[in-house]
């Protein structure tokens, strides 16, 4: 009934909020609506002359076979970096619920990749897997498989995914560990008396008590191959061989600072920040309902 | 030390809602007034404008003579105990006690002499370098209460202190709030809902229902005339019966046609609920007893056996009565029995609910 | 525990060793390089054990006279990387906890504007706006800068969000016993909602740490000069394939120290890390 305890200042509250209002407005709104601007906007290569085209961008950029082989390529990226970096770590979590002693110490060897950059984590792997030094590929070559991850499209990617992947595990495996906990003990142990096996036990109770975390994984992995990878491809494969691993965030920077496309990358710009808030708009819904379903 | 009035005191909130309307209310010194009431009545809130936590929508609020409805809660010289006590859990029991005063700038040596002092009375001395959450729920609400009264201020007021107790530590609680008031002799205001607390804590009882003040007096004048229904209803447990009326003339009977038996009983055409305490009524078994009594027939429904007394549950017609009488009975459910009441125990309402 | 059999126990421990074996593979090997001459290094396959370079390799990387990238010491790199991580974990963290104030012990008209203002920012990284904000650099005289390296990093929401999830759960009563003892907003703020933030400060700071320590998009482009670079930056440079000429040992030396500050602060600050972590994105 009443409301929430407050002080009763006017004035101060304002000037609490003010750095972050202006950091936002500076750094954020205004290059938003900039980038939105120039969406529309064609400027020809020596910035001497602009002049205004509406959707034209969009349209040009839509029609564009590599921006679409780009989206292409970020799907495929997203699904099977998700993929890859929660699967190993679902499995890791639930064997470390199993485990009584050590749990705190597989725990803190586990976590080490969350520290690392993704560009570093990148060149960890091409240092392994790269043709000439790698001692991965080395064996690779012994054992016969044409290995070069510089030149073979397909192998670009899954060197970049592996890579992206590996990274992801520590940050997944904490969050299973975490939901797994958050499963009471008394669900599994009835289960058990009722006659459900190991396997049929986690299919039945506890995958399906896990899938808010799993749901929350899938979204921040996504948004995590989508942009945070964007070190992973510039150190180790730069979008290539051709464009194999041109993901769109990989896009927007290649045509606006190295294509110098401004309209175009801004109308990217666009696209990519529509797909974010969609993808926040998802998250948000799924907060609410975990507010509601405790 | 210090007076309270409250004058036409109204609160409403930005969403419209009358929490309080039209509060009148003067306190003496040195009184320990209790607003009591169900949730949602508006005592709460009318504390917290006294505490200046609220702001106050139209009225005026004076401590001691001077309007204080522009001060800040600090400036007013009050100090309050809470429901949940809120303690600074980061802080020592000493700590607690001791930061109003650093607020107020007071030297240190003072300080410290206060703190030890009143721990002291309130045997704290051995907790003092505690947190709050190596502490009993008892010890607790001293600490609360000890921050509070170490500020030694012109006015105590205490939101539900006892609610988060169990039962048997509110009664010791109850009993030492009750001493610790009169021997300090600060005037309080003490809002609850448990009408026992009330009961037993007040010097001056405010009964409020629905943000209005339904009765202030003293808790046996209280409990002995209801000024309404409302309050004949909330004072005393188990609750006043309360027995629709017939209108119109004749003889007094229920709503239901049910004739009241006895003599002496007069009603005016007004009454329009009869109201009769459950420790009021006792059981008839010769006829000497009709005399300047109401008497009812009922059949027993169950009884409650409780040690020391009895309730026994019954119908009047097709109302439920309650009568306790001491002891045990051998009586059994189905039975058809008599009992009475004096006319000058009965409690007459009129169709508003007021007290004829 | 249900099943107590000692093989399922195996199972689980052999599965998390493999697991671990994964994780910590790349980063072992990585340091095996840094203990190996640039010969061995570039006559793979590389031994799994560490070789006896050590003191060598890392006394060159840190102290060999002559800056090895690009004209700039390891050491000035590193102190970069921790100026721009510091900064921005501390730089979020004291506008977050501040505005996270604002918007749940005040009403003031505007509140929830303001809030959702900011909520919005919350999943939008800079990678999706980086061109403007560039320009905004270029404007304001940012490049080559620690601002420039830093405030367009803050704008996040993340930070507010925690607190004032926080914040919330602080009983009213405690604010208005704070007020009815003679404390002001401002005391208020600094001797009880402080305090009771201290472990979310910690947890806060570990995981921005890291956040700073990892970025790489926003630092390639605001930074022109190598001494202003980061380590992460500067060792992508360092990197190159097709150059004969690249020090791999020393480069390996590089990643190591690299990556060493943010796993020590991960590892040592685990307790606040993990729970931090997991309340962060609830």
């Amino acid at each position: 009934m009443t409301p929430r305890a407050i002080f009763p200042n006017k004035f101060l509250p304002y000037l609490l909020l003010a750095p972050q209002l202006a950091i936002t407005a500076i750094f954020f709104y205004w290059p938003a609506s900039q980038a939105l601007y120039q969406s529309m906007l064609r400027e020809d290569p020596f910035g001497l002359s602009t002049q205004f085209v509406g959707l034209a961008n969009f349209r040009h950029v839509l029609n564009d076979p590599n921006y679409l082989h780009s989206f292409q390529v970020t799907i495929v990226f997203s699904v099977a970096t998700a993929l890859l970096a929660m699967v190993p770590a679902l499995f890791l979590a639930v064997m470390a619920d199993k485990v009584v002693r050590g749990r705190g110490i597989y725990r803190t060897l586990l976590i080490w990749p969350y520290a690392i950059a993704p560009a570093i984590a990148g060149m960890l792997w091409l240092f392994l897997f790269n043709p000439s030094i790698g001692s991965i590929a080395v064996m690779l070559r012994s054992l016969g498989v044409y290995w070069d991850p510089l030149l073979n499209g397909p192998q670009a990617v899954i060197l970049v995914v592996a890579a992206a992947a590996w990274k992801q595990i520590s940050y997944n495996f904490l969050f299973f560990v975490a939901g797994l906990q958050a499963i009471p003990k008394s669900l599994v142990e009835a289960a058990a008396i009722d006659g459900a096996g190991e396997t049929k036990r986690f299919w039945t109770i506890i995958f399906p008590l896990l899938a808010p975390t799993t749901f929350f994984l899938l979204v921040i992995n996504t948004v995590y191959a989508f942009f945070d990878t964007f070190g992973i491809i510039h150190a180790v494969t730069g979008g290539g061989p051709g464009k194999a691993t041109e993901t769109l965030v990989y896009k927007v920077y290649n045509d606006g600072f190295v294509n110098l496309l401004l309209g175009e990358s801004a109308a990217q710009s666009v696209i990519l920040m529509v797909i974010v808030v969609a993808l926040t708009a998802v998250q948000f819904r799924y907060v609410e309902r975990r507010v509601h379903y405790g | 030390m210090a007076t309270v009035d409250l004058k036409n005191i109204r609160k409403i909130y930005p969403g419209g809602f009358e929490a309080v309307k039209k509060v009148n209310l003067a306190i003496r010194d040195g009184a320990l007034c209790v607003l009591v009431g169900p949730s949602g009545c508006g005592k709460s809130t009318l504390l917290r404008m006294i505490a200046g936590l609220e702001s106050i929508t139209e009225g005026e609020i004076a401590i001691d003579g001077r309007m204080v409805n522009e001060l800040g809660p600090a400036e007013r010289d009050i100090a309050m105990v809470f429901q949940n006590y809120a303690l600074y859990p980061h802080m020592s029991v000493y700590d607690n006690m001791a930061y109003g005063l650093r607020n107020r700038r007071m030297p240190k040596p003072e300080i410290d002499k206060r703190v030890r002092e009143v721990a002291a009375t309130l045997e704290l001395d051995h907790l003092l370098t505690r947190r709050p959450r190596e502490l009993s729920g008892g010890q607790r609400q001293r600490v609360a209460m000890g921050r509070a009264i170490v500020r030694n201020p012109k006015l105590f007021l205490f939101d539900e202190p006892l609610s988060n107790l169990d039962a048997k530590l509110r009664g010791q609680m109850r009993v030492e709030i009750k001493n610790l008031q009169r021997s300090l002799g600060v005037t309080s205001v003490y809002v609850t809902h448990d009408q026992l607390e009330a009961m037993t804590l007040a010097d001056v009882l405010v009964v409020m229902n629905a943000g209005n003040v339904e009765q202030i007096g003293a808790p046996l004048d209280i409990y002995e005339k209801p000024a309404t229904l409302f309050v004949a209803s909330f004072i005393g447990a188990p609750p006043m019966n309360l027995l629709p009326l017939r209108h119109g003339e004749g003889r007094a009977a229920l709503a239901d046609g049910t004739e009241i038996g006895g003599s002496g009983l007069s009603l005016s055409g007004e009454a329009t609920t009869l109201g009769i305490r459950p420790e009021n009524l006792f059981l008839v078994t010769n006829n000497d007893e009709i005399g300047g009594n109401a008497i009812f027939e009922i059949v027993i429904r169950a009884i409650e056996p409780v040690g020391a007394e009895s309730f026994i549950y019954g119908d009047v017609g097709k109302t439920r009565l309650v009568v306790r009488v001491a002891g045990k009975t051998a009586m059994e459910p189905g039975a058809k029995i008599h009992v009475g009441a004096k006319v000058a125990d009965l409690h007459v309402f009129d169709d508003a609910g007021i007290r004829i | 525990m249900i099943d107590n059999r000692p093989s399922r126990r195996i199972i689980a421990h052999a599965t998390l060793l493999v697991g671990v074996f994964i994780v910590a593979f790349p980063i072992y090997y990585t340091f095996v390089a840094s203990t190996h001459s640039l010969q061995t290094i570039l006559r793979p396959p590389l031994p799994l054990i560490p070789g006896d370079r050590f003191l060598e390799n890392y006394a060159t990387a840190l102290f060999g006279g002559i800056g090895q990238i690009g004209g700039v010491s390891v050491g000035r790199l590193l102190w970069n990387s921790t100026v721009v991580a510091v900064l921005i974990a501390v730089g979020k963290i004291l506008i977050s906890i501040i505005s996270a104030y604002a918007v749940v012990f005040f009403r003031f008209p505007l509140r929830m504007t303001f809030f959702w203002l900011i909520f919005i920012t919350l999943m939008l990284p800079v990678e999706v706006r980086i061109l403007p904000t560039y320009k905004v650099m270029v404007d304001f005289g940012l490049i080559d800068t620690y601002a420039g390296l830093t405030l367009p990093l803050m704008a996040s929401a993340t930070a507010t969000l925690l607190f004032r999830q926080f914040f919330m759960t602080i009983p009213g009563e405690l604010l208005e016993a704070a007020r009815v003892d003679g404390a002001g907003p401002w005391r208020f703020f600094w001797d009880i909602l402080l305090p009771l933030s201290k472990t979310n400060i910690a947890a806060l700071f570990v995981i921005q740490f890291i956040y700073g320590w990892t970025q790489y998009l926003w630092p390639l482009l605001v930074t022109n000069r190598n001494d202003m670079g980061t380590i992460v930056i500067a060792l992508r440079k360092m990197i190159s394939f097709a150059d004969a000429d690249t020090q791999w040992h020393l480069v390996m030396v590089t990643c190591i120290l690299a990556i060493l500050p943010p796993i020590l602060v991960v590892v040592f600050m685990q307790r606040w890390f993990v729970r931090g972590l997991v309340e962060t994105e609830k």
